[in-house]
C-alpha cells in the first residue's frame, strides 16, 4: 500500500513538474535554446507573492491574479531587450546570457531575503486531505494543484492547435524562415512564447511555494526537473511533456519511499536511463516541432 | 505604373560578389521571367526583393516606397510574397494550417482558403494532411497557395518546377496564369525555359551577377537567349566558380 | 575578356611562429621561472593566494577548451572537480600521500569522462548544457551518501598535517603551478595538432567539417576529455589547499558560473582569454568577497553584459584577429609574390 501511495503522490507532484516544463519546451521550440534562468523566474514569482501577501495581507491565492500577468509582461520585455539581442549575438550567447541572469537573480534574492526557506501558507487548505483508504490520503491542495496544472497544459495545447497565434507559434518553431516569408513577425512570436513561458512557470512557482517551500536558489532544481520532464517525455507535444513530468514525479516519490534521501537521485537516474536507451524521449512526436 | 524598382543594387555573400550594380523596374501586371545558369544571381535577386538579403549598396523601391531596410515579414505586409525554392512548408502543420499562417497578415484581397482550393483542387482533399506527408507537387501548390493567402501584389517564385514531373508543372503553371489574370504581378526564377517563356511578358537574363539581356519573349531570338544563358565560352567557364 | 591569367607561381611558406609569438614564448618562460622560485621570496599567505588563483585559472583553461574551442557549453564540469577532490581524499585515506594522489586522481577523471561523454553527447546545445549539470548533480548525490568519505558533511584531508604549513603550502603551490603549465601546454599542443584544426573547423561549421571528413564525435570527445582532465586538476588543487571537502561545495554549480565568467570576460576561444579572465575574476573576488551575495550579483550582471556587448571578451577585443597571440596556434601563410617559370 505504501507503494500505491508513493505512485499516487508522485503523479500529483508530476503534474506540477509538467507545468514547469511546458514553458521550457515552448521557448525551446521557437528559439532552439533553453532558458537557464527558467526555474529562477518561478522562484521570483514566489517571492513576489510572498511580498504581496506580507504587505497587502489576505490568502496567497489572490496573488495569482497579480503575479501571473506580471510574469507575462516581464517575459515580453525580457525577450525584447535581452534575449532577442542574445539570439543575434551567436549560437552560445542565449545560454550564457540566461545563465548569467540565473546567477544574478539567485544572488539578488539571496541578498534581499537571506538563504532561508520560505513558504506560502494557505491555512487549513495546506494540510487538509481526503481519505481514500486507511493508508491513502490525498492532500486537497495537492489534488487542486494537479487538476489546475493538467487543465492549464490542456488549455495551452488547445491554444497551440486551434488558435491563430498558436498556429503562428507552431509555424515559427517548425520553420522560422518560412514563417517570416509568410508575414509572421518573428520578434512578436518569440515575445509571445517567452511571455507564456514565464506566466506558466510563475503559476508553477506559486503552486510549489504553497505545496512545499522555496529558497533563493531552489530555481536551479526547478529548471533541472523541468528539463528532465521534457527529455523523458520527448519533445514535440505538450502531452509528452505531461507524461514526462508524471514519470519524473513518480520516480522521485518511489525513490524517496526506498530511501528518503534518494528521491531526487532516483529522478535523475530515470532521466539518465531514458537518455541512454531512448534519447528521443518516450512520447516523441515524429514530425512535430512543438 | 512602376511597381518594383531596383537602383544600382549590389549584393555580396562575404567576399563573394553575387550581384553587381543591378537596376531593374517592373510594372504592375508584368510577368517577368528571370533566366540564368546556376550561380548567375537569380536566387540572390529574389532574396534581395523578399528582404532576406540586404544589399551592400543601392536601393529598392516598391510602389515608390523605399523598402531597402524592411525585414521579410514587413515586405509581405506591403504585398511582396516569396515562394521559396524547396517549398519550405511547415512540415508539422496541416495543409489548411499552412494556408492560414500565410493569411496571418490580413491584407485585403480576393484570396481565401476556398479560392486557393479552387485554384489547386488537388490539395483540397489533402487539407488535413501534414505538410511533410505531401508529394513534391502538392507541396509546391500549398507553398504557392500560402503565399497567395497574403494577397500579394507581387508574387516571387523561385524554381517552381524544380524536381517535379512535367504534368504537375503544367498544372502549377496553369494556376499561375490564373493568378496573373487576377492582376497579380509575377517574378519567376526558372531553369525550365519552356514553361517560363510560355507565361512571361518580359524576360531578363542574368550572367555572373549582371543583366546581360532584357526584352519580351517574342522579340528575343533563341540564339540570343542561349548566349545570354551560357555566356560565351570564357564566361561560362567563369560562372562555374560561384 | 579573358579570365585566365598568366600562371603566377607564388612561394607560400606556412609559418607557425611569428616574431611576436616567439618573443611571447620567451616572456612566458621567464614568468614561469619567476613563479617557480617565488616561494623563496614571498610570504606564506601570498603563496596560498596564488595557489587559489591557480585553481581558478585551471578551471578557466579547462572550460575554454570545451566551450571556446569545442563550442560545447557545459554547466557540469564541477563534476570532475568534485570527483578529483574526493579521489585525492580516498587515496590519502588508503595511504597514498596526497601530493602523489594528485596525478592519479586527475588521470582517473580523464578516464571516467570517456564513458560519461557517451551519455552527455546524446544531447546537443542547450540540452547538453543542462544534461551535464544533471550528471554533476548525480555525482554530488552519490558522493554525499558514501559515509567513508564523510557523507554529506564532508571530510578533511589530514595526511599533510605532518609537514609544516609552510612546506605544505609551498609544495602544493608547486603542484598547482605544474598543473597550470601542463594544462596550458596540453591545450597549445592540442590546438596545434590535427585534432585542434578539426575542432576549430567543427566549431565554425559542424556540417562542413563532417563533409570534409572530420570525425566530429571523436574530435569533440577528445576536447571533452581534455577539459574534464584539466578541471580535475583544479579539483585536486582545491582539496590540497583547503585541506577539506564538502560535497555541496565541491560539486557546486557556482564553479560553472566562475568558469563561464572568467572565459567570457577574458575572451572565449582565445589562448590568453582564460588567463586574463582569471586575473579579473580573482581581483574582483578579493575586492568584493566580503560583500556576500553582491559579488555574485555583479558576476551575473557582468556575464550578461559581456555576452551582449563585448562578445569577444577583453583579449578578443584587444587582439581581434589573434595577431598578437602569445602562443602561436595558427598556421600563417606568407606569400612572396614572385613570378617564376616553374621549378
Amino acid at each position: 500500500m505504501v507503494w500505491t501511495n508513493a505512485v499516487v503522490q508522485g503523479l500529483l507532484l508530476g503534474g506540477l513538474y509538467a507545468l514547469f516544463s511546458v514553458g521550457l519546451s515552448l521557448m525551446f521550440g521557437v528559439m532552439r535554446f533553453v532558458n537557464l534562468a527558467h526555474g529562477d523566474f518561478s522562484v521570483l514569482a514566489a517571492y513576489a507573492a510572498y511580498v504581496l501577501v506580507e504587505h497587502a495581507g489576505g490568502t496567497p491565492l489572490w496573488t495569482f491574479a497579480a503575479v501571473v500577468p506580471m510574469a507575462a509582461v516581464v517575459g515580453f520585455f525580457l525577450q525584447h531587450f535581452i534575449l532577442d539581442r542574445a539570439l543575434g549575438a551567436g549560437e552560445l550567447s542565449p545560454l550564457l546570457v540566461t545563465f548569467g541572469l540565473s546567477i544574478f537573480i539567485e544572488s539578488a534574492l539571496q541578498q534581499g531575503f537571506g538563504a532561508n526557506n520560505d513558504s506560502l501558507f494557505l491555512g487549513p487548505l495546506s494540510y487538509q486531505s481526503w481519505k481514500i483508504t486507511n493508508t491513502l490520503y490525498l492532500g486537497r491542495l495537492e489534488v487542486i494543484v494537479f487538476v489546475v496544472a493538467v487543465a492549464l497544459i490542456s488549455g495551452l495545447q488547445l491554444f497551440l492547435s486551434r488558435t491563430q497565434p498558436g498556429r503562428l507559434l507552431r509555424a515559427t518553431a517548425d520553420n522560422p524562415r518560412a514563417a517570416a516569408l509568410s508575414g509572421v513577425n518573428p520578434r512578436r512570436v518569440r515575445a509571445l512564447a517567452t511571455a507564456i513561458a514565464l506566466a506558466t512557470v510563475a503559476v508553477g512557482g506559486l503552486f510549489l511555494a504553497m505545496r512545499t517551500s522555496f529558497t533563493p536558489t531552489s530555481g536551479s532544481n526547478d529548471l533541472i526537473f523541468a528539463f528532465e520532464a521534457v527529455i523523458i517525455g520527448g519533445l514535440g507535444s505538450l502531452w509528452g511533456t505531461l507524461l514526462g513530468g508524471l514519470i519524473l514525479g513518480v520516480a522521485q516519490t518511489v525513490g524517496s519511499q526506498i530511501n528518503p534521501a534518494d528521491g531526487i537521485l532516483a529522478g535523475h537516474l530515470v532521466f539518465l536511463a531514458v537518455l541512454a536507451y531512448r534519447p528521443q524521449g518516450i512520447l516523441a512526436a515524429r514530425n512535430a516541432a512543438l | 505604373m512602376t511597381m518594383l524598382r531596383l537602383e544600382g543594387v549590389t549584393a555580396n555573400y562575404g567576399h563573394l560578389r553575387a550581384l553587381e550594380e543591378m537596376s531593374l523596374s517592373l510594372d504592375e501586371g508584368d510577368i517577368l521571367a528571370v533566366l540564368g545558369a546556376n550561380g548567375a544571381g537569380k536566387s540572390t535577386l529574389l532574396s534581395l526583393i523578399s528582404g532576406e538579403l540586404k544589399p551592400s549598396n543601392g536601393r529598392i523601391f516598391f510602389n515608390d516606397v523605399d523598402i531597402t531596410h524592411l525585414d521579410p515579414f514587413q515586405r509581405v505586409r506591403k504585398g511582396i510574397a516569396l515562394v521559396p525554392e524547396g517549398r519550405h512548408l511547415f512540415a508539422s502543420l496541416t495543409v489548411e494550417e499552412n494556408l492560414l499562417v500565410g493569411g496571418s497578415t490580413r491584407r485585403q484581397g480576393s484570396w481565401s482558403l476556398d479560392a486557393v482550393y479552387d485554384l489547386f483542387p488537388f490539395i483540397k482533399e489533402r487539407r488535413r494532411s501534414r505538410g511533410g506527408q505531401l508529394s513534391g507537387g502538392e507541396q509546391q501548390a500549398v507553398a504557392i497557395g500560402r503565399a497567395l493567402m497574403s494577397n500579394p501584389a507581387l508574387l516571387l517564385l523561385d524554381e517552381v518546377s524544380l524536381g517535379l514531373a512535367p504534368v504537375i508543372v503544367r498544372d502549377l503553371y496553369g494556376g499561375l496564369r490564373a493568378v496573373a489574370n487576377e492582376g497579380t504581378t509575377l517574378l519567376l526564377v526558372e531553369q525550365d525555359l519552356t514553361e517560363a517563356l510560355g507565361v512571361a511578358s518580359q524576360v531578363l537574363c542574368l550572367l555572373d551577377g549582371r543583366v546581360v539581356l532584357t526584352g519580351s519573349p517574342d522579340s528575343l531570338s533563341q540564339s540570343q537567349m542561349i548566349t545570354a544563358y551560357f555566356g560565351d565560352g570564357e564566361s561560362a567557364h567563369k560562372s562555374e566558380r560561384s | 575578356m579573358s579570365t585566365l591569367e598568366a600562371p603566377v607561381m607564388t612561394n607560400r611558406t606556412v609559418k607557425r611562429y611569428s616574431r611576436n609569438s616567439l618573443g611571447a614564448l620567451g616572456i612566458g618562460a621567464v614568468v614561469a621561472a619567476v613563479l617557480v622560485v617565488l616561494p623563496a621570496f614571498v610570504g606564506e599567505s601570498s603563496i596560498n593566494q596564488l595557489t587559489q588563483f591557480f585553481s581558478f585559472l585551471i578551471l578557466a583553461i579547462g572550460w575554454n577548451v570545451l566551450a571556446g574551442y569545442g563550442g560545447m557549453v557545459s554547466i557540469g564540469q564541477q563534476a570532475y572537480l568534485g570527483i578529483a577532490s574526493y579521489a585525492v581524499l580516498y587515496l590519502s585515506l588508503h595511504g597514498v600521500l596526497s601530493w602523489w594522489a594528485a596525478p592519479i586522481a586527475i588521470a582517473f577523471c580523464g578516464v571516467l569522462s570517456i564513458p560519461i561523454s557517451y551519455l552527455a553527447f546524446r544531447l546537443r546545445g542547450s540540452f547538453f548544457a543542462i544534461g551535464t549539470w544533471v550528471i554533476a548533480e548525480v555525482c554530488l548525490l552519490v558522493v554525499a551518501q558514501i559515509e567513508s568519505l564523510g557523507g554529506g558533511a564532508g571530510a578533511s584531508l589530514n595526511d599533510l598535517n605532518r609537514f609544516s604549513p609552510n612546506t605544505a603550502g609551498d609544495v602544493t603551490y608547486w603542484v598547482g603551478l605544474a598543473i597550470v603549465l601542463i594544462s596550458l601546454a596540453s591545450v597549445a599542443l592540442l590546438l596545434r595538432s590535427r585534432v585542434g584544426l578539426a575542432l576549430m573547423s567543427i566549431r565554425d561549421d559542424e556540417l562542413a567539417a563532417e563533409a570534409t571528413g572530420v570525425n566530429v564525435m571523436r574530435t569533440k570527445r577528445i576536447a571533452y576529455v581534455l577539459s574534464a582532465t584539466i578541471c580535475a586538476g583544479a579539483g585536486v588543487l582545491l582539496i590540497l589547499s583547503n585541506l577539506e571537502v564538502q560535497p555541496n561545495s565541491s560539486f557546486s554549480v557556482q564553479y560553472s558560473a566562475f568558469m563561464i565568467f572568467m572565459v567570457l570576460v577574458g575572451g572565449m576561444g582565445t589562448f590568453e582569454g582564460p588567463i586574463v579572465g582569471a586575473i579579473v575574476f580573482f581581483a574582483l573576488q578579493q575586492w568584493l568577497a566580503a560583500n556576500g551575495a553582491w559579488y555574485l550579483i555583479i558576476l551575473g550582471a557582468v556575464a550578461v553584459a559581456v555576452t551582449l556587448w563585448l562578445p569577444r571578451g577583453v583579449w578578443g577585443t584587444v587582439d581581434p584577429r589573434n595577431r598578437r597571440s602569445l602562443v602561436p596556434l595558427r598556421h600563417r601563410v606568407s606569400v612572396s609574390a614572385t613570378v617564376e617559370s616553374g621549378e
